[in-house]
């Protein structure tokens, strides 16, 4: 029995990649060989789909307009959620847990909800199709969380450390960015990993917030799909490209994963 | 927590955060509330309507379909993730090289835009020319899931299984890899079976963490916008009409701004409610 429990994981893993290993073998295949005959792998094996976005601009901007605006995002999210984390773990103060639980409704607000509000109130600023507009709008979920998670990791960081530093003369400041923040960068690392993440995948908001300067990889993609009929390989090569940067990320904060997911804070 | 210490001035700290949230938040949510108490005939007039348009949402026929909908739809991917992130969770290796390869390619799915994750099962399933539509034709059943409710359902609920069930193993994961090792050998010493290991030690250490997956996939789930809307459009039919799906048909694509309105912090408010019964519960946990 216990020799065989490799095989559920295993089985899971091969779950997984399947989709995207049919992905990729669609994004090597031309229009004609995906829509005329049923292959497992590519026969007129080409890279076209993937030039065709490296040298087309609304293409490859995409990209770089859906990286601005989640590098935006992260940095914008946890800068402000840092010493927000260390007031709710180390002070009590009035309206404390009401803050704190409506921090966290608005991880709940379907974002359905706020698109056209959302909209409207954009573009009332004259941040229509900028990158911060986007940047600004993911903080709604992004925050909550960000304190959320950092919020657990600072507690988990004992009391004296700071007393230490207080009777040894730092000023606050000082501590919180010499001594504090380097005890908990596992957390600010799992915290910067999930921001980055949400932002990433999140469509609705940054399609609603965007038209041209700003517009997202992803929406990019969607509008082609509608626009120029049945692209597919191209769409394939698209979708292939999205996965590339979290992948990246991932490997990076492998090690702290399964650390930041112990405290129990998504 | 009784270290902490009184100080108002704790509000300095937060209030970048208050700030931020308040502009995303307040603004548009009072924008929603305006609407939802309005008719309009556009030019930007308004005229006071009361209750008018929550009557109306509350009565039709239509949202109540969506929310059945929704609700079986939610039902369903929590009965199938949770116990199969448990169960692959309880089988994946402690240690060793292959901990660090199953992390990383489980966390895939999660960081997959949600309209790529869509169009990727939308080419993964299309009868003709996806992997699995091929294949569940070639073994005799009749699949197309842009013409057959069933179909289309099922697709849903398996790219949704696909797409999050990591989240809940890693999560049951990490709470498993947080057991001390003297419990498994304490249940050794007194001859306990698997059953009883995962029943009263792994289960309970478990709980915390797996009452945060079931709060986080019922909020998600909840508000399943993007994967459905590519993968089906919300068809055949309404089959896979979910809440926000219908939500933003009303809002974006008759622009009926009250009904919307009325219909959003309806919807929210379901939301709210389900997941302030969770975080009491789980608070009451905490502290025993």
């Amino acid at each position: 029995m216990r020799r065989f429990t490799w095989l559920a994981p295993t089985l899971y893993i091969i779950f997984l990649l399947l989709p995207i290993y049919w992905l990729l073998n669609m994004s090597f295949k031309t229009t004609n060989e995906i829509l005329g005959t049923f292959t497992l792998w590519p026969q007129e094996f080409t890279l076209d789909n993937y030039r065709k976005i490296f040298t087309d601009p609304t293409w490859y901007n995409g990209y770089f307009n859906s990286i601005i605006y989640v590098v935006m995002n992260t940095a914008i999210s946890v800068t402000a959620a840092l010493p927000a984390a260390y007031a709710f773990s180390r002070y009590r103060f009035l309206g404390d847990k009401h803050l704190f639980f409506w921090l966290l409704t608005n991880r709940m607000a379907p974002p359905a909800v706020f698109a056209l509000p959302f909209f409207q109130l954009y573009s009332a600023f004259g941040l229509f199709d900028t990158h911060i507009a986007v940047a600004l709008a993911h903080c709604l979920f992004n925050i909550p969380l960000a304190v959320w998670i950092l919020e657990g990791f600072m507690s988990s960081v004992p009391r004296e450390l700071d007393e230490t530093a207080y009777v040894d003369g730092y000023p606050f400041w000082r501590f919180f960015i010499k001594i504090f923040l380097p005890t908990i960068s596992a957390g600010i690392g799992v915290a910067a990993f999930f921001c980055f993440m949400f932002s990433w995948v999140e469509l609705l908001l940054a399609k609603t917030l965007t038209s041209v300067a700003a517009k997202p990889i992803a929406a990019t993609m969607t509008r082609t799909a509608s626009t120029s009929g049945y692209e597919l390989g191209l769409l394939a090569a698209a979708g292939c490209l999205t996965i590339i940067p979290g992948a990246f990320v991932i490997y990076f904060v492998r090690n702290y994963i399964a650390k930041g997911f112990a405290l129990g804070r998504v | 927590m009784a270290s902490k210490t009184e100080n108002q001035k704790a509000w300095l700290f937060v209030l970048p955060v208050v700030l931020l949230v308040a502009f995303n938040a307040l603004i548009p949510l009072m924008t929603v509330v305006n609407y939802s108490v309005q008719e309009t005939f556009g030019d930007n007039v308004f005229f006071w309507e009361g209750v008018k348009w929550y009557e109306q949402v509350l009565n039709s026929e239509r949202f109540h379909d969506s929310l059945l909908r929704q609700l079986a739809f939610t039902g369903t991917i929590l009965i199938i993730e949770i116990p199969l992130g448990i169960a692959i969770a309880l089988t994946m290796p402690r240690k060793g090289p292959w901990v660090p390869v199953c992390l990383v390619l489980m966390a895939l799915p999660l960081l997959i835009p949600w309209n790529v994750v869509g169009a990727m099962w939308n080419i993964f399933a299309l009868p003709d020319i996806g992997l699995l539509g091929r294949t569940i034709n070639a073994l005799g059943i009749e699949y197309n899931f842009t013409q057959q409710p069933v179909a289309a359902w099922m697709t849903t609920v398996l790219m949704d299984v696909w797409h999050w069930t990591s989240l809940v193993v890693l999560l049951a994961y990490a709470g498993l890899c947080a057991i001390p090792d003297a419990y498994y050998q304490a249940a050794k010493i007194d001859g306990a079976g698997s059953w009883a290991v995962f029943r009263y030690i792994q289960l309970p250490k478990m709980k915390r963490v797996l009452t945060i997956a079931i709060l986080l996939r019922f909020m998600d789930s909840f508000m399943i916008y993007t994967e459905p809307f590519v993968l089906t459009g919300g068809g055949p039919g309404n089959t896979t009409t979910f809440l926000s799906i219908d939500l933003v048909k009303v809002a974006l694509g008759q622009f009926d701004l009250g009904p919307a309105a009325a219909m959003s912090l309806i919807y929210f408010l379901i939301v709210l409610l389900v997941c302030w019964v969770f975080y009491t519960l789980m608070m009451r946990n905490e502290e025993v």
